[in-house]
């Protein structure tokens, strides 16, 4: 089976983000002064092959976890296809089983 | 005996050729080493070069942690020889875990490329092990992402432990805002681990052993790197 997620990693909370400042501080030059909070993360989307949603599951947090996100500096999330409520935060996970779709 | 200190080329290394040059210039016997390599040759150090190796894509480092060389690489740091990353070759090293904490964006988000200060901070790595705490250093940097930062923990640790090498400084050795030129965390330019062996620093000494070019802050590192490198073997 194929599975497709969106994983999306984020620079953790008490970093400064410099890029999302400087964002952040173009703003008010357009006329829009009641921004803040801008933060910029990386979005990436993968599809993987597995025997099922287990095994696809633990395959994509080592990705996660050893490749796409440094865990000094970045938090990651793993988004199944079409269902936000099924999130998976890597490292902090609820322990109810996803019910990934499975992609044909 | 010459030490052989051994220069890896991964793809966008840049400043390889000038780390050969500066060991050469020092006394040592340089040896280019491939990234694709599954093995190192016989070498008393190793130094991971600057430059932007993979683009710097993902993150700086992120895919030269998983170069073919990097398990020998790992090996030769276990068994205490020394390993010196500068600039990219300091952010392998993180990333590979060699290292603790990370190298982000510049608090300005401006490249930085000029002269610094350095202050000396410990004898006990291999590349500061003929120096005094204490002692001033003119070296260059170049990096848009020198930030170096760590979990609140870690970095007390870090501290605690002694394993700060550099940090950026005034020429009376004063630290602070005025003198950091990245924002990293405590001005900390340099680390090494807990043994010594490995050292990252984002100022580039390979820059700064020729008199004709500029500062020779360098000099004394290389000094000590090779030094070091031949007491391990005796």
């Amino acid at each position: 089976m194929k599975y497709h997620v969106e994983v999306v990693v984020r620079l953790k909370a008490g970093l400064l983000d410099p890029q999302g400042k400087a964002i952040e501080d173009s703003m008010p030059h357009l006329g829009w002064t009641n921004v803040s909070e801008v933060r910029v993360g990386k979005h990436i989307e993968l599809s993987v092959e597995a025997d099922d949603v287990d095994a696809a599951r633990g395959q994509i947090e080592d990705i996660g976890n050893r490749l796409l996100a440094n865990p000094v500096i970045e938090t990651v999330e793993v988004r199944w296809e079409g269902r936000e409520s099924n999130r998976t935060e890597i490292g902090a996970r609820q322990a109810g089983r996803l019910e990934a779709e499975a992609l044909e | 005996m010459r030490p052989r200190v051994g220069v890896i080329t991964f793809p966008g290394s840049l400043d390889d050729r000038d780390a050969l040059r500066a060991v050469r210039a020092m006394g040592g016997e340089p040896v280019p080493v491939w990234h694709g390599d599954r093995t190192l040759p016989a070498l008393h150090a190793v130094i991971l070069p600057g430059g932007f190796s993979y683009g710097d894509y993902l993150r700086t480092g992120a895919i030269a942690r998983f170069a073919d060389i990097m398990p020998a690489i790992r090996e030769f740091a276990e068994a205490g020889h020394p390993v010196v990353g500068i600039c990219n070759g300091f952010q392998i090293l993180c990333e590979a875990g060699l290292l603790p904490g990370a190298l982000i964006r510049n608090r300005s988000l401006r490249f930085v490329c000029r002269v610094v200060t350095l202050r000396v901070e410990t004898s006990t790595s291999v590349l500061t092990a003929g120096l005094v705490p204490g002692e001033l250093l003119r070296i260059p940097i170049k990096h848009g992402e020198g930030q170096f930062t760590a979990g609140a923990d870690e970095l007390a640790r870090i501290e605690a432990e002694g394993l700060v090498v550099f940090r950026y400084a005034g020429q009376k050795g004063e630290t602070g805002d005025d003198h950091n030129p990245n924002g990293a965390a405590n001005s900390i330019a340099g680390l090494s681990n807990e043994r010594g062996n490995v050292v990252g620093l984002m100022p580039h000494p390979e820059h700064a052993v020729d008199p004709d070019t500029g500062p020779t802050g360098g000099q004394p590192l290389f000094a000590s790197l090779l030094e070091r490198a031949l007491e391990r073997v005796g």
